[in-house]
């Protein structure tokens, strides 16, 4: 399974409260989140992301609340995967429990620019860069968390751990 | 293999006799716990599995204490929903409004959380019941569906960092100053994925209310949890309020940390964390002249009763300065009632401050005192994050209930020690 689009990049620390500001939990809608996605540090995000676009950042995305809207709103915003050096662990474990998928590589982080065109190949952890000719190497993603993925996710798991499907 | 005091919780709840830092386990729940924010994510996620109950009513808690009393007419059908499910599932601690509190300082209060305990809430400071030695921390509402369902949740065994807290604080040092030095030093990521364990002889000056105070900003520096080593002073909390079993874990003495700091208490300031993360911290002599527009002391980081003592006994007889808006929020009903008893209520409001019923409102820019656009507060919540209480271009100053009491009184970022 492959992710390939337009990289939107951040730098470190970026938290659930800018990637969807608690003023808008009110809704738990994903299309009503996505609108507001990111709009405390990039109002033109919104406007600009086109479906199965990518997000880059540095050091632990998605710090802070344990909000679930945050991964959501992203997903529902048309994003097809985020690579970063580290992630906070609760979004971590948000986005693979409601399938986003999600990468670690410090590599990528450090050479991706804004804009830039890359493909994710999710089988094996290589982003290729279009752009810059340039590809590189992400750790893989672990075998329990491509369960879940290949699960559908964390409810569809359980229903099966539970007999239920 | 010798185990740290985390290892040694999640391993007996996980059935086995020892675990690895990285090893993934499947835990039994003591406790699975949601808010009026992240319980309707979950409560729809529930429903999808198709189980017909939760997997014991007396361990889901569902706690509405963000967007309460509702502040919209959203808010007032996210908490209807989680109402409504708990009235159907028969949850037996589900807390409305004359009852509730801010979550983490209503859980312990009640007794809920014990020694020895697996907690996980949807909330990501559920890593506060660290303090009474239970391994305690925050997930997703796909986590608290599951774990609602079935009462067993994944989780990664995590390696530790040490802590040994020596010497005893200065006077107007308390557990925020602490917790914010350690962040200070470390980062907002130098825990991540990770344990923080707090020991050595400086605890016995830690009062509770410092304890769940530190092991609440465990996740401001990434971490999974914080916890803290059982002694006199949280047996004597936990008979006062629970009489629940409980069961009391030790890290082995030649257990492994990836990091060891020693803090010597005795030497730290009061510490104001500047925007826009809880690490750009600085003690009060090097804060310089910042004016505020806006002071909250309160929410389940310091709206417990010491809190109130401390800020009551910096406003009382004094007037808040001129234009500055001052609300303080106790962190539960029971506080509330003690503060009225101890005519608290009485000495702030005389000193013209707002006193609110609990709500985590003003703290994640909810309602209950939002900021304007270029506006300041200095607040004794866990984080000021851009647009945290508020508007993008508003900050927001983490300190403790003295710092922010004292600073009621001048309009500016004040030393308790100067008023």
């Amino acid at each position: 399974m492959n992710a390939k689009g337009k990289v939107f990049k951040y730098g470190d620390n970026v938290d659930t409260d800018v990637i969807i500001p608690a003023r808008y939990l009110n809704s738990s809608d994903p299309q009503e989140l996505a609108k507001h996605c990111m709009e405390d540090i990039d109002k033109d995000f919104i406007n600009k992301v086109r479906t199965g676009d990518i997000i880059v950042a540095d050091k632990n995305f998605g710090c802070g609340s344990s909000r679930e809207h945050a991964p959501i709103a992203i997903k529902a915003a048309g994003i097809s995967c985020v690579v970063a050096k580290t992630y906070a662990r609760i979004f971590y474990r948000n986005s693979f429990n409601i399938g986003l998928p999600i990468l670690e590589c410090d590599e990528a982080a450090e050479k991706i620019q804004n804009g830039d065109e890359i493909e994710v190949d999710f089988d094996s952890g290589r982003i290729v860069n279009h752009s810059r000719n340039e590809s590189y190497q992400a750790q893989p993603i672990p075998l329990f968390m491509q369960d879940i993925i290949n699960n559908g996710g964390l409810i569809e798991r359980t229903r099966k751990k539970l007999g239920l499907s | 293999m010798a185990m740290t005091m985390t290892q040694k919780i999640l391993a007996a709840h996980a059935g086995l006799d020892s675990v690895v830092p990285g090893q993934l386990v499947e835990c039994k729940l003591d406790l699975a716990m949601g808010n009026d924010v992240t319980a309707p994510v979950a409560i729809k996620e529930f429903e999808k599995i198709g189980v017909k109950d939760v997997f014991d009513k007396g361990k889901v808690v569902l706690v509405p204490d963000h967007f309460t009393p509702n502040k919209d007419i959203k808010s007032a059908e996210h908490c209807k929903m989680v109402r409504e499910f708990a009235v159907e599932k028969e949850i037996e601690n589900y807390f409305e409004v004359g009852e509730v509190g801010i979550e983490h300082c209503l859980l312990p209060e009640k007794g809920l959380v014990v020694p020895g305990d697996v907690v996980i809430g949807a909330d990501s400071h559920t890593c506060t019941y660290g303090a009474l030695g239970a391994f305690s921390t925050g997930g997703g509402s796909t986590d608290l569906a599951c774990a609602m369902a079935t009462g067993a949740l994944w989780f990664k065994v995590p390696s530790a960092i040490k802590f040994i807290l020596k010497g005893k604080p200065a006077p107007w040092v308390s557990g925020k100053d602490v917790i914010l030095h350690i962040i200070g030093k470390i980062g907002v990521d130098g825990a991540l994925y990770k344990s923080m364990e707090f020991v050595g002889e400086g605890l016995r000056f830690l009062s509770m209310d410092d304890r769940l105070c530190i092991a609440n900003m465990a996740i401001e520096a990434g971490g999974k949890n914080g916890i803290f080593p059982v002694d006199e002073k949280t047996l004597d909390y936990i008979r006062e309020h629970s009489s629940k079993p409980y069961t009391v874990y030790e890290a082995d003495e030649d257990a492994e940390y990836d990091e060891v700091y020693e803090i010597d208490m005795s030497t730290l300031r009061p510490t104001v964390a500047f925007p826009h993360l809880p690490e750009n911290t600085r003690t009060i002599d090097e804060v310089g002249d910042i004016k505020i527009d806006q002071v909250v002391i309160g929410s389940c980081t310091n709206g417990r009763m010491e809190d109130l003592r401390v800020a009551a006994g910096i406003l009382k007889g004094k007037k808040v300065a001129k234009n500055i808006r001052v609300i303080i929020l106790p962190g539960t009903q029971k506080i509330y009632l003690q503060a009225l008893k101890e005519g608290l209520i009485e000495d702030f409001v005389k000193a013209g401050a707002a006193f609110s019923t609990p709500t985590c409102g003003p703290c994640l820019g909810g309602h209950m005192g939002i900021l304007a656009k270029g506006e300041r507060a200095i607040s004794t919540t866990n984080r000021n994050f851009v647009g945290r209480m508020g508007h993008p271009e508003s900050e927001v100053y983490l300190a403790s209930p003295a710092v922010a009491a004292a600073s009621a009184l001048t309009g500016k970022i004040t030393d308790p020690a100067k008023v």
